[in-house]
């Protein structure tokens, strides 16, 4: 799937998170993308980390959803 | 079978605890106090003859027919209008009662036609019915004195004539509109003599302010109203009662039938959530069901070029598996997948998404919910715990304030609304936050006290601003908060919406809405006693469309205003199924009870019901399936009652996701859109050829009953039921109700539902060992999720912007006389109301583009462009455009673009940035599609024998 679609969409989730101030903004983040997103669609974003545009939180998040459980 | 015929008391049920004895012609009889003497008779078995009177209307007494005597009181007191007493002793068939009662009707007969033996009425005419009971055997004043004999009949109603010869002016007709549906459309001109029921201004009903609801027809004693159905047909022998098919209001009605034809359908006065009301889609807009354009036959093509091929039902659902299988084994488990239907019954929804559950072994589905009202499941989720309203209906009878948030209730939800307008004139106050001044805005005795109008795509910077001048105003409800909300939350919260910047001064200029408004509403709603939120799609088709409705939860809890009669958090939903489709695990991460499909035990449960290995993993989103397909990994796809082409948002990446895939299994009534693209085709089943239920906007579960064979030979759950069977997986349901009870072993909240009950009477999930008898009102004691929580809601503004090219924003809703893509009312006489898509455009904004009222107007947006009529209007504002998706030929979803809600995918409907110009006529593209359109329609012939 689209890339930048894909970035796209985990920005709108982290520009929500990040205002959660009570809430861990990045486990947040990663656990809204883990709960919603078929699995392909995380694939994809993580396939292309290094030529989308994320911010600060999303990437973070986005780089904890490779690691392993 | 046999025709049911409801007990009518003549005069309303009075609500008193305090009782009152008295006697009727010698038999005691105890009620409450203020019941009319009528009613008291009727329940001590013994019926009074009327005429003006009905247990739907406030007693009237004007007919004179319900005269009786009273020990100690003189004359003759209409017993429709006077009270009952202790001790009172009725006489209802005294000599001197039963002699004017035949005098007043000899008078009624004597301007009445003597046609009964043709007359449509005939074996269910009140007149005739009471003339029998007060003896008339002769009319002494003959028919040839002044009378109405020759006074036309009105036949302009598509669904109903008005013969206004047989008219006995009780004025029933005038008092359903103005009591029950609260048009006012209808009046008794004249004096005396001459007194007649005129509609509007003395003009023909179709062109009158009528909205058809059928309230008249159904509360005339005679054949004045009559519907033409049953002037053609004559009256009906039995009748079942089942549930509209229509919106998320989900009313009963009788299905009045002959033999298997319906005659008519009419609203069940022990309805719950209608109580007897009904309105034009509902009452009359049925016929779609023996339409012509009825696919019967299963059909498939190799390719969607080819044309369609009809085949048996065997052979189409071989192809279908093997095509499923097919796609599988060369591009995964996941390559395929499922959209169930909000238009289908519970049933049926709960085996489709267990077909792509346990039969495809993937989570690959979701249903039209997504693209409607998935962020409210988010939404009330996170702050109460779970996905529904948190009222029944009867509990706006209780509201002080209402408000209604991006909803236009009677358009979409009209007997609903009918209830609300009834509420509202007894003196509950309006408040409407909406970028249209929408109906309820201002009518005949219902004004808003308020109207935010403000601009698309800024619904959480109002809602915040609402909240600041609750909390710093302090007008909070600090017990409840403290009894039921998480505090730490809430202090994070309250501190949020009291800085400065989301004052209503403050955010005057993005809203567009006078601070000064903000703040009275926000005082209103917080003040004024019971405080209830009606919410729409223009709250939850947004790209924060998911924060909102945690905004009005919020603001629900910061006053208190959940947990009993008359508050609460009321999302109105759309389609008649949409609860119940969210219920039965449509979406991709829930399973049935909208638990998570991570939750390892939750998936035990099912994994021992249905002897397969779930898996853990959510699956795709609507939008999701598209993107996927264009990108080569979702290939296969099964559509349940759902014109995903038309309903969806940005029309060209639909069709180009559609168009990427290898097998597109369309099972509908019609040969919809989507089918252009779709290379099988299994005809469905009506809501009258089927069993089954469906569960309205509050939590309602009601019963569904089959009145005539599915007209293709299998209900849609058979269909279903059939291709897992061929896929390998097997189904033997021999009853929908068998389907319920697996509903009930695995999901919590419909554990104690029953067909056996639902026979009986309609529930309100949850309805479990903790609520036996269902649960009309949530979070009573205690939110589903412990404490209430309190989220923050920023504004972030949608990134679909106005600019040069185009400057105008786009809203799109519907209409009253129409539903969702038109499939069904298209196919009705519901047209004549509303032929076309057009557009709504402010008188200014058209003159500076030199549009004219009627002119074919461009609506181009960067998604596409169309062509239709505008309509001038000031009901949008300046710098708003406004149209409906009803029409195929119009697709205003090509507009539509892809932003959708942060949380759920829900598509951004309610805002696109448009440009509108002058057109000579239909676009290059609408063009081009009618040519795809009917090239996809072709049936090969079948060579004659």
């Amino acid at each position: 799937m689209s890339p930048d679609k894909l970035a796209y969409m985990a920005n709108q989730i982290g520009k929500f998170f990040v205002t959660q101030t009570s809430e861990d903004g990045v486990a947040s983040v990663a656990d809204h993308i883990s709960k919603f997103w078929d699995p392909r669609m995380r694939r994809d974003l993580l396939a292309h980390l290094d030529q989308v545009k994320l911010d600060p939180i999303v990437r973070q998040a986005v780089e904890k959803l490779r690691a392993p459980a | 079978m046999t025709l049911i015929h409801e007990i009518d008391y003549g005069t309303q049920a009075a609500n008193a605890t305090q009782l009152v004895t008295l006697q009727v012609d010698g038999h005691e009889v105890t009620v409450p106090e203020g019941t009319s003497i009528m009613r008291a008779s009727m329940l001590a078995g013994i019926k009074i003859p009327k005429l003006c009177a009905t247990d739907t209307l406030n007693s009237f007494g004007s007919c004179r027919m319900c005269l009786v005597e009273i020990e100690g009181r003189n004359g003759t007191p209409a017993s429709c209008t006077t009270p009952v007493a202790p001790g009172m002793k009725v006489h209802t068939s005294s000599d001197n009662v039963r002699k004017l009662r035949r005098g007043v009707m000899e008078l009624y007969i004597s301007d009445h036609p003597l046609d009964c033996l043709t007359c449509s009425a005939n074996g269910n005419c009140e007149l005739q019915d009471t003339a029998g009971e007060v003896g008339l055997r002769e009319v002494r004043y003959g028919q040839n004195g002044q009378n109405h004999l020759e006074a036309p009949t009105d036949y302009s109603n598509p669904y109903f004539n008005f013969d206004a010869s047989k008219c006995i002016v009780c004025s029933r007709c005038v008092r359903a509109c103005e009591e029950v549906q609260g048009t006012f459309a209808l009046t008794v001109e004249g004096r005396g003599f001459a007194s007649k029921i005129a509609a509007g201004m003395n003009e023909p009903f179709l062109t009158s302010e009528c909205v058809s609801c059928g309230a008249c027809v159904q509360a005339c004693p005679t054949a004045t109203l009559m519907e033409k159905s049953v002037v053609d047909l004559g009256q009906p022998e039995h009748s079942v009662v089942t549930t509209c098919a229509y919106c998320g209001v989900g009313c009963s009605f009788k299905a009045e039938m002959r033999g298997d034809t319906v005659v008519r359908m009419v609203p069940w006065k022990d309805g719950k959530a209608n109580h007897g009301h009904s309105c034009v889609k509902g009452r009359f807009a049925w016929g779609y069901a023996s339409h012509p354009d009825r696919i019967l036959n299963p059909m498939i093509r190799a390719k969607t070029s080819d044309p369609w091929k009809e085949v048996s039902w065997d052979e189409a659902i071989a192809h279908v598996a093997a095509e499923f299988k097919r796609i599988q084994a060369k591009a995964g488990k996941d390559s395929i997948g499922v959209i169930t239907s909000s238009r289908c019954t519970n049933e049926e929804t709960f085996l489709v998404q267990k077909l792509a559950r346990a039969a495809f072994g993937n989570n690959n589905t979701d249903t039209c919910a997504r693209v409607c009202h998935s962020p409210t499941g988010y939404g009330l989720g996170k702050t109460f715990g779970t996905s529904a309203g948190t009222q029944n209906f009867d509990s706006v009878e209780k509201a002080d304030v209402i408000v209604v948030i991006g909803a236009n209730p009677t358009d979409g939800h009209p007997v609903f609304a009918s209830r609300m307008k009834k509420r509202l004139r007894e003196g509950a106050k309006l408040i409407v936050i909406d970028p249209r001044r929408i109906d309820l805005v201002r009518m005949p005795h219902v004004e808003a006290a308020y109207h935010l109008p403000l601009r698309p795509g800024t619904n959480v910077a109002v809602m915040t601003s609402l909240a600041h001048v609750i909390v710093t105003e302090n007008l909070i409800d600090e017990d409840f908060v403290r009894e039921r909300c998480e505090l730490d939350a809430f202090s994070d919260w309250a501190r949020f919406v009291a800085e400065p910047r989301h004052s209503p001064e403050a955010l005057e200029a993005t809203t567009g809405v006078p601070a000064e408004l903000v703040r009275g509403a926000a005082r209103l709603y917080a003040t004024a006693g019971n405080g209830a939120i009606y919410y729409g799609l223009g709250v939850t088709e947004h790209s924060q469309g998911s924060t909102t409705v945690m905004a009005i939860a919020n603001l629900a809890m910061a006053t208190g205003n959940i947990g009993r009669e008359g508050v609460g958090v009321n999302p109105l939903r759309g389609q008649n199924n949409v609860q119940g489709s969210c219920d039965m695990g449509s979406f991709p991460h829930e399973l049935p009870g909208y638990r998570h499909v991570s939750g390892d035990a939750v998936r035990g449960i099912f994994e021992k019901e249905w002897g397969v290995t779930l898996n853990p993993e959510p699956g795709l989103r609507i939008p999701n399936m598209f993107d996927a397909a264009i990108d080569g990994s979702f290939l296969g796809l099964y559509v349940q009652g759902e014109d995903i082409l038309q309903s969806d948002p940005d029309t060209h990446h639909v069709s180009k996701g559609l168009a990427a895939m290898e097998c597109v299994v369309v099972h509908d009534l019609f040969l919809n859109e989507t089918a252009n693209y779709a290379h099988v085709f299994l005809p469905g089943s009506t809501f009258l050829e089927k069993d089954g239920t469906f569960t309205n906007a509050e939590r309602r579960i009601n019963m569904v009953r089959r009145v005539m064979a599915p007209k293709a030979g299998k209900a849609d759950w058979e269909t279903t039921m059939a291709i897992s069977n061929a896929m390998g997986y097997p189904m033997n349901y021999t009853h929908p109700s068998e389907i319920m009870a697996e509903i009930a072993r695995t999901t919590p909240t419909f554990a104690g539902v029953t067909y056996e009950r639902l026979a009986r009477e309609s529930i309100q999930w949850p309805c479990n060992e903790a609520a036996p008898e269902g649960s009309p009102i949530m979070h009573v004691n205690g939110f589903v999720r412990g404490m209430g929580h309190f989220v923050i809601t920023e504004y972030v503004p949608t990134d679909e912007k106005v600019g040069p090219r185009f400057p105008l924003l786009l809203t799109t809703g519907r209409i009253l006389s129409q539903y969702n893509v038109g499939a069904q009312t298209r196919r009705t006489a519901n047209v004549v109301w509303h032929a076309e898509d057009v557009l709504e455009i402010h008188p200014q904004d058209a003159e500076d583009r030199g549009i004219r009222d009627g002119d074919w107007v461009r609506l181009a947006s960067r998604a596409g462009d169309t062509t239709l009529r505008a309509v001038l209007t000031e009901r949008v504002a300046p710098g708003v455009v406004y149209t409906t998706f009803h029409h195929p030929v119009t697709q205003a979803n090509v507009i539509t673009t892809d932003y959708s809600d942060w949380a759920t995918n829900c598509p951004e409907y309610k805002v696109t940035a448009v440009q509108v110009s002058p057109s000579n006529g239909i676009s290059h593209w609408q063009v081009e599609y009618q040519a795809l359109s009917e090239n996809a329609r072709r049936i090969e012939a079948v060579p004659a024998e």
